[in-house]
This record gives structure tokens, C-alpha cells and sequence, in this order.
């Protein structure tokens, strides 16, 4: 546990990250006239690449004892997010949402995790592996080493034991056994956990439990910390291509693909 | 000695054997016009030098100690941390594994200074072009030929202080050879046990029979629409029917550990350019097309004529893969 912090005996207090993203299965997110994506509470939702570590968190909880806390930050409307990680049986959410963090960066908002977060103490923190809108991957690195701890990252498998976190990190040709003491923080893929499917009651109880609300204020923070280091000055849209040929009839069908099968010369 | 100029962060087995993307990040780092180094650590790093040379690295770092093996990332992160103190690089550039974004983001976090993933093309020191998937979703056409599936090219200025961290799309990068003679200079900067914390213990390779994906001339890839992991076995011999062909995969399906992720195609698998792709049972999201896409000729079979995948196929078919393929097999076999 960090901080020395008193503790239940073989609990876990874990810290897990969920971020708002444009609704993976609504209409796409349009881009403003200052570039930024414009994200609505209408079309957007819990990023789907944080629901492995929502499960793993409530499943490492409900083994061993502890608590979790889901941790956000994101515009107004971020709080839809967090409902949908209470409704998992999440203990607490905290949620940052300030002006200044309009267009934050990897860093920025890493700096504000890291400031939330460090409020308490906790043994665990765990991320996805990459966000599905912004999609760098570095995010939860660099959380950790603002926070001065080990990572284990792209966990496709997630132990606890006696202070150590052990995972299998994902590589191209398999995979890798890699451990820290904790506390750390991991990144999770998808293959860490299925996600259960939080019942009505549920969901319709996580809108009556309390989400912390934050401002940059109220983490010692200023504009300044957040401000971006990078500007966007053109946005270009591709052509769409001419589609291909088309065919319904089976028996042409396996016509077609010998025939082009054929012409690439690669039978 | 002082460095200045774009370096590379390199990417190579315990041989010496550099990464292709590697080779071809030191492509786009010529291509800005500065000195170009590069940055080779742990075992192979001496062997990784004339690669690295004959590919543009007028200087490179190397340190073959098997630290940065052993304890992955954070050594290999101070250690690029102290170099950029003392050299001070415009940019430093990185390719898009998972190795390679663990060391650039704890590296940024310990500068504070800029970092952008998914660049397509270094500009210049201050702007790079992004790729930016926006339609993720299976039921939207995406663009194809002239872009990245779905995507749009961004531009960004960077306007933090250096060295600026770029992480490039793998897609991008294409390797070109140079020719010329790197000076090598050895790093000599001593690693604190508090950043040897996170351990490797053991490696383990899944790798499946066959030609390598990468460099299969026919790639038949599975999806979902398989239903399920026993039925991957018609792509097998889909594949023997053909002959120099490899099985992929989309993600949900290496997810659902029905196949390995070595297999993986896409955005965050592997990027493949046969002369044919046959995409079975895939909707044809962006985040998978982007790994084929470059492919000379696509044909998908899917049960929805309305799959977005249809949008990228130069010949498309309606039709329950689990008939079709045996079909196909059959047909193949009879020639
Ligand atoms: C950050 C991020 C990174 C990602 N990286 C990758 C990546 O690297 N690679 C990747 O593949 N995905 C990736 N994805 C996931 C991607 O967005 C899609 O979810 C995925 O590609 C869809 O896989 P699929 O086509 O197998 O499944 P689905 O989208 O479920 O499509 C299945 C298709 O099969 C068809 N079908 C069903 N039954 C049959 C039948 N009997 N015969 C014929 N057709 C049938 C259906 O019509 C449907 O079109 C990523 C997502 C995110 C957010
Ligand atoms: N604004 C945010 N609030 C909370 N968690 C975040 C935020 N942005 C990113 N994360 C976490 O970091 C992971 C990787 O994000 P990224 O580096 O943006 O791809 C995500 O899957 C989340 O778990």
C-alpha cells in the first residue's frame, strides 16, 4: 500500500481510469472550427477499452477486500461515464472537469490524474491500454512516472500476490512474464477480463450514488500546468474510394475469386 | 561531443537484426534535413550499428548492456533522458510497439515536453501529419485508396519546448537504405536500482505454422462472422488450398483467444501488403483496415451486404462464409 496508509489485512485499494469518448456505436464526432472533436453527452460514453479494467478492479475487490475508485477527467457530460462504472459496483468516482482542460494533452491530463489520484493512498492503478478516440498508449506510463512507480503494461492476464503484481504483457510473437511490487499501476488489454453486463437496478442505482466533482482549483492546479504543446492547423478528409464488384450468386462467386486469385498470379 | 538533430529510438533482436520500423523511422528522420542519430540499447546494440548506418544514422548510442532486457522500459527511459540533457535533440522518434511506447512515455513525463502518436510524416521539427481513426464503428463507409480507412489527416504544430517525442504509425514508415558510416558513440550512464523496478521474468513465443504473415502473398483473414475458434480451421485450408498463404485475424477474435495475437491484424496487430487479402467474416472497421489496406488486391466475403468492409473490397460477396469457403476449397482443390 502506498504511503504507509493503514490497511485491511490482504485488501487491495485499487485506482482504476475511465475515460469519456465519443460513442463507439452513436453518430461519429464532428470537428469544431478550432479542430477539437466536439463531444455531447448525447453520443458518447464510457470508453469500451476501460471496461476490462472495471472488471478486473471489482473482481480484484470482491476476492480480497478493498475498495475501488474510478478516476475521470473530461468535459461536462464525463459524468455518464462514471454512472456506467458505478452501475459495475464501483465504491467511489471521482470526476475533473475544468475549462482550462479543454484540448488537454497526453501530459495535461496525465498531470491531473497524477494530482487526484495522489491524494490517497492506494496499492493499484489500473488502465486501458489505449483510448479508443485519442489512442496514444502512453497515457498510463507516463501516469506512472509522475507518480514514481513501476508499470506493468499491455497485461493480457492480471495476478496479486503478496505485494506483487505479475502479468503476461502482450508481445508480437507471444507474450512476456513480467512482475513490480506494488504499488503500481498495469494497463490492461481486452483478454484481462470480460466484462459482466451490470443489471437495470444497477445502472439505475449508480445514478443515485455521489460523484466527487473536482476543478484544477481544487488540485493546487492552474491553467498553466494543463496548457497544450501542441496545435492543430489543418484537418484534411480523404476521397472515398469507387467500391468494387459485388456479388450474390455463390456458384459466379467462386468464379470470381479463382479468376482474381488467377490475375495476382498466386495460385 | 554534442548531438543535436532528429534521433531514432532502435528497435532490434539480441543479434543485432534491427526492426524494419526502425529502419524506416531513420527514412523519415533523413528526410527532415538535420543530423540524424540514433539510440541502440541492450544486447545487439554494437551488432545493430552498420544497419543503422547504411540506413542514415550518422551517429549512434549504444550500450549493450542486457539491463534493458531484463528490466523492461525505465532504464532505457532514463537512459534516453540523461542523453537528451546532455545532447539536446530536436526530436526524438519512435516507432509504435508496445516497448517503444513505454519508454516514450515515461521519457515524456520525465522532460515534459511534447509527445504525438499516429504521426504519418515528420514536416519539419515543429509539425508533424496525424492520422486520426474517427469512425470506429462497423456500419459506416470509411475511405480507402486515397487515405486511411475512416481516418483524416491532421496537421500539427508542436509548440512545447524540446526534444519533441513523436511515435509513428508503423504503417508509414518504409525503409530505405542510404549507405554511409555512423560514428559510435558508447553510453556511459550509470542506471539506479530505483529505476530497475518492474521485472521481466520469462519470454514465451506463440508463433503459428506456415509462411509469416508479413510475408505471405496471400493473407486470408478471419472475424467474428466465423462464429467460432473450431471454424478457423476452414481458413487453414483455405489457405493450403492456395498455397503461400497465411491466417490472420481481427481483434475481437485473438481477444476471445481464439487465435494468437500474433496473428492480429490491424491498428494494434500487424500491418500486411499481399498481392491478395480475403477478409472472411469481418465488418471492415477502421482499426482493422488500416492493417491491410495496402494490399494489392481485397475480397470480402461477408453475410451483410451492407458491411463496410465492401466499401474497401475489389470484389465483394454476399454470402454465409461456412458455405462459401469449404466451396472455395473444393473448387481450388479440383484445379
Ligand atoms: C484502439 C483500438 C484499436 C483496435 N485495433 C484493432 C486491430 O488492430 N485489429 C482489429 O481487427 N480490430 C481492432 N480494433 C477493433 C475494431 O474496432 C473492430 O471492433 C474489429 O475489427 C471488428 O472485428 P470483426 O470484424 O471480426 O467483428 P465484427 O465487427 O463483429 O464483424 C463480424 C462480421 O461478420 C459478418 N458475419 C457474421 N456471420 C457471418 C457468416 N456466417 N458469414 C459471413 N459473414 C458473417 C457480420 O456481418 C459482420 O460484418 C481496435 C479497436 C480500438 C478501439
Ligand atoms: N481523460 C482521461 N481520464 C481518465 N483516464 C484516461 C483519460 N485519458 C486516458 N485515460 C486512460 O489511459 C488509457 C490510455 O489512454 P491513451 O494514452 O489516451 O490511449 C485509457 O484507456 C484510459 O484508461
Amino acid at each position: 500500500m502506498a504511503d504507509g496508509s493503514p490497511h485491511r489485512a490482504g485488501g487491495v485499494d485499487v485506482v482504476v481510469l475511465a475515460k469519456f469518448v465519443p460513442n463507439p456505436s452513436g453518430a461519429p464526432p464532428e470537428i469544431g472550427p478550432d479542430f477539437r472533436l466536439t463531444r455531447s453527452e448525447a453520443n458518447a460514453g464510457l470508453d469500451p477499452s476501460d471496461e476490462p479494467g472495471l472488471e478486473l478492479a471489482v473482481s480484484l475487490v470482491e476476492a480480497r477486500g478493498g475498495a475501488v475508485t474510478v478516476v475521470s477527467v473530461g468535459a461536462e457530460g464525463a459524468v455518464g461515464a462514471l454512472w456506467r462504472a458505478l452501475a459495475y459496483g464501483v465504491d467511489a468516482a471521482v470526476l475533473v472537469e475544468d475549462d482550462a482542460l479543454a484540448g488537454a494533452d497526453v501530459l495535461a491530463t496525465a498531470t491531473v490524474l497524477a494530482a487526484t489520484i495522489r491524494r490517497r493512498p492506494f496499492d493499484l492503478i489500473i488502465a486501458g491500454v489505449e483510448s479508443t478516440d485519442g489512442g496514444t498508449g502512453t497515457l498510463p506510463i507516463a501516469l506512472a512516472e509522475l507518480l514514481d512507480l513501476p508499470a506493468a503494461t499491455f497485461a493480457r492476464r492480471v495476478e496479486i500476490e503478496d505485494g506483487t503484481v505479475t502479468i503476461e504483457r502482450q508481445t508480437s510473437s507471444g507474450y512476456d512474464v513480467v512482475d513490480c511490487a506494488l504499488p503500481a499501476l498495469v494497463s490492461v488489454t481486452a483478454a484481462a477480463a470480460v466484462p459482466r453486463y451490470p443489471s437495470l437496478r444497477e445502472t439505475i442505482q449508480a445514478k443515485k450514488k455521489p460523484v466527487e466533482r473536482l476543478s484544477l482549483a481544487d488540485l493546487g492546479l492552474t491553467a498553466e500546468d494543463v496548457r497544450a504543446t501542441q496545435r492543430v492547423t489543418a484537418v484534411e478528409i480523404a476521397p472515398e474510394k469507387e467500391p468494387g464488384e459485388l456479388v450474390e450468386d455463390e456458384t459466379y462467386a467462386l468464379q470470381r475469386i479463382v479468376q482474381l486469385l488467377e490475375e495476382a498470379k498466386v495460385l | 561531443m554534442s548531438v543535436p538533430g532528429v534521433w531514432v529510438y532502435a528497435e532490434h533482436g539480441p543479434d543485432g537484426t534491427v526492426d524494419r520500423s526502425t529502419l524506416g523511422l531513420l527514412t523519415k528522420a533523413r528526410a527532415v534535413g538535420r543530423e540524424v542519430a540514433a539510440v541502440s540499447l541492450g544486447a545487439g546494440a554494437a551488432a545493430s550499428v552498420p544497419a543503422l548506418a547504411d540506413h542514415g544514422a550518422a551517429t549512434v548510442f549504444v550500450d549493450d548492456d542486457p539491463v534493458y532486457a531484463e528490466w523492461p522500459g525505465e532504464p532505457a527511459a532514463y537512459v534516453l533522458a540523461q542523453l537528451a540533457a546532455d545532447h539536446r535533440p530536436d526530436l526524438l522518434l519512435f516507432g509504435s510497439s508496445y516497448d517503444a511506447r513505454d519508454v516514450a512515455g515515461r521519457l515524456q513525463a520525465m522532460l515534459g515536453t511534447p509527445l504525438v502518436a499516429n504521426a504519418e510524416h515528420v514536416l519539419d521539427v515543429d509539425h508533424v501529419r496525424l492520422v486520426v481513426a474517427l469512425l470506429q464503428t462497423p456500419g459506416r463507409p470509411g475511405n480507402l485508396r486515397g487515405g486511411i480507412g475512416g481516418a483524416k489527416l491532421v496537421d500539427v504544430e508542436l509548440t512545447g519546448r524540446a526534444p519533441r517525442i513523436v511515435l509513428m504509425r508503423p504503417q508509414a514508415l518504409e525503409a530505405e537504405r542510404h549507405g554511409g558510416h555512423a560514428d559510435v558513440v558508447r553510453v556511459d550512464v550509470a542506471i539506479p536500482d530505483a529505476r530497475k523496478r518492474t521485472r521481466r521474468r520469462a519470454r514465451h513465443e506463440e508463433q503459428g505454422e506456415g509462411p509469416k504473415l508479413e510475408d505471405a502473398r496471400v493473407v486470408v483473414a478471419g472475424g467474428r462472422g466465423l462464429g467460432a475458434a473450431e471454424n478457423f480451421r476452414l481458413l487453414d485450408e483455405l489457405a493450403g488450398a492456395i498455397g503461400n498463404a497465411a491466417v490472420g485475424a481481427t481483434r475481437p477474435v485473438v481477444d476471445a483467444g481464439w487465435t494468437p495475437f500474433a496473428m492480429q491484424i490491424g491498428q494494434t496487430g500487424k500491418t500486411v501488403s499481399p498481392d491478395v487479402y480475403i477478409a472472411v467474416g469481418i465488418s471492415g472497421a477502421a482499426q482493422h483496415i488500416v492493417g491491410a489496406k495496402d494490399s494489392a488486391r481485397i475480397v470480402a466475403i461477408n453475410k451483410d451486404r451492407q458491411a463496410p468492409i465492401f466499401q474497401y473490397a475489389d470484389l465483394g460477396v454476399v454470402g454465409d462464409a461456412l458455405t462459401i469457403v469449404p466451396a472455395l476449397v473444393e473448387e481450388l482443390g479440383r484445379r
